[in-house]
């Protein structure tokens, strides 16, 4: 078949297609992604205990704003790299505005406090299982995720992956935030903001294997 | 703005929305961008005309499954690019070619240049959707090669018109996995 006549059969009954399921796909992920991360928070950690209290719930919505912001940046980014060409209309500066606000805000904190206080409000009582936490959470958000941005098709790989993982990175967090019981702005920027951050390289690493489209030849990663 | 991206996204939009002439005008066009695309982009690769028309018919098999990606606030030509570019790279890789380091080029190289010379390719489109899993092979060949309507493939199938239409969106993707395995043997 040549290509005229290509042309021609992919033309014969045409159907209108649908503009906004892009959109659609990535906020139903999104939906599906926050469900899935609070559940499974509630179910192998839960919620902290003393969640009503004013000084519990004063951090809680700071994380929350955190989260909210990586996700709510991240997410306008992801659904313009879903699309091709779309890497020409990224930046990094907005995706790293709300990790700089908190490594300032945490500068602020440790400034106001004895050097002696430093260890504890940067390391907290549960660093490791914040480090372990967020980004296992985030797996199950990035797979969902993945399908969603797999409706379309970005022609930059790595960087759909980045900001896929940075939003399910966010999104474990804000679900993390939940139970996580440390109380300091450090710690936050430090794990938080770590983890996230590796959430991020982890999505880069995998974009290519994960969104590549228009063939599916997986044997070449293992071969090459 | 050039007359060439004015002409080809009002044929886009057409096409979005169902118009099939607008389509086909749209496809024919752009394969000649395209042709003079890959054709200068493969000769400093050391490939030929073939192999041109090659990626010539994927990028156009992926602008037709790919149209719904298209973002009408957006200009048309970096669309058309930046899959034209992703078509390119995954074929160097895909042929193992050494050098797979695309230069940096610009969204208006693509529609600078067209050239109506098409060339033979290296496979049969006709005989890859013969292998493809049978409810897509007969919805594509009834709807796509015989020029049958939808209602009526779904009729001389029993299938449902919805069932008709997966089967089409599905194979035309199948079918682009299918020549990117043959371009690489």
């Amino acid at each position: 078949m040549n290509t005229d006549e290509l042309a021609a059969a992919l033309s014969r009954h045409v159907e209108p297609v649908d503009r906004r399921l892009i959109r659609r796909s990535v906020g139903l992920a999104l939906v599906a992604a926050f469900i899935l991360a609070l559940g499974l928070m509630a179910v192998s950690l839960g919620v902290r205990a003393d969640l009503m209290t004013a000084h519990a719930a004063v951090f809680l919505v700071g994380k929350v704003a955190f989260a909210i912001a990586i996700v709510g940046i991240a997410l306008i980014y992801l659904l313009r790299l879903a699309r091709p060409g779309g890497e020409h209309k990224v930046t990094s500066r907005w995706p790293v505005a709300p990790f700089a606000a908190a490594i300032l805000l945490a500068a602020v904190s440790l400034a106001f406090s004895p050097s002696s206080h430093w260890n504890g409000m940067i390391l907290g009582d549960e660093w490791l299982e914040c480090l372990l936490s967020i980004p296992i959470i985030a797996i199950v958000p990035f797979a969902v995720l993945v399908w969603a941005v797999r409706q379309a098709a970005p022609t930059n790989l790595v960087r759909t992956g980045a900001f896929t993982g940075l939003v399910a990175g966010g999104v474990s967090a804000l679900a993390y935030a939940l139970h996580c019981t440390t109380d300091s702005l450090p710690f936050v920027a430090v794990w938080y903001g770590g983890t996230i951050v590796l959430c991020t390289v982890a999505g880069a690493a995998l974009g290519p294997r994960l969104l590549r489209w228009g063939s599916q030849i997986w044997t070449r990663f293992t071969s090459a | 703005m050039t007359t060439s991206e004015t002409e080809l996204k009002a044929l886009m939009l057409a096409s979005q929305g169902g118009d099939s002439a607008s389509h086909r005008k749209l496809l024919e066009r752009l394969s000649r961008h395209l042709r003079a695309y890959y054709k200068h982009k493969l000769a400093s690769f050391g490939r030929g005309a073939t192999e041109a028309e090659d990626l010539v018919q994927e990028a156009l098999l992926a602008v037709h499954i790919q149209r719904h990606t298209y973002d009408p606030a957006e200009p048309l030509t970096p669309w058309v690019h930046a899959i034209a570019r992703y078509k390119l790279i995954d074929f160097l890789r895909r042929s193992r070619t050494s050098r797979t380091d695309v230069p940096i080029d610009q969204a208006d190289d693509l529609v600078a240049h067209d050239d109506h010379v098409a060339a033979e390719n290296s496979y049969d489109i006709r005989r890859l959707i013969g292998k493809l899993p049978k409810n897509m092979q007969c919805a594509i060949e009834a709807v796509k090669l015989e020029g049958l309507s939808i209602a009526e493939a779904a009729r001389r199938y029993r299938l449902s018109e919805p069932t008709v239409k997966v089967s089409i969106h599905r194979g035309l993707r199948a079918l682009a996995d299918l020549i990117a395995k043959e371009v690489n043997a």
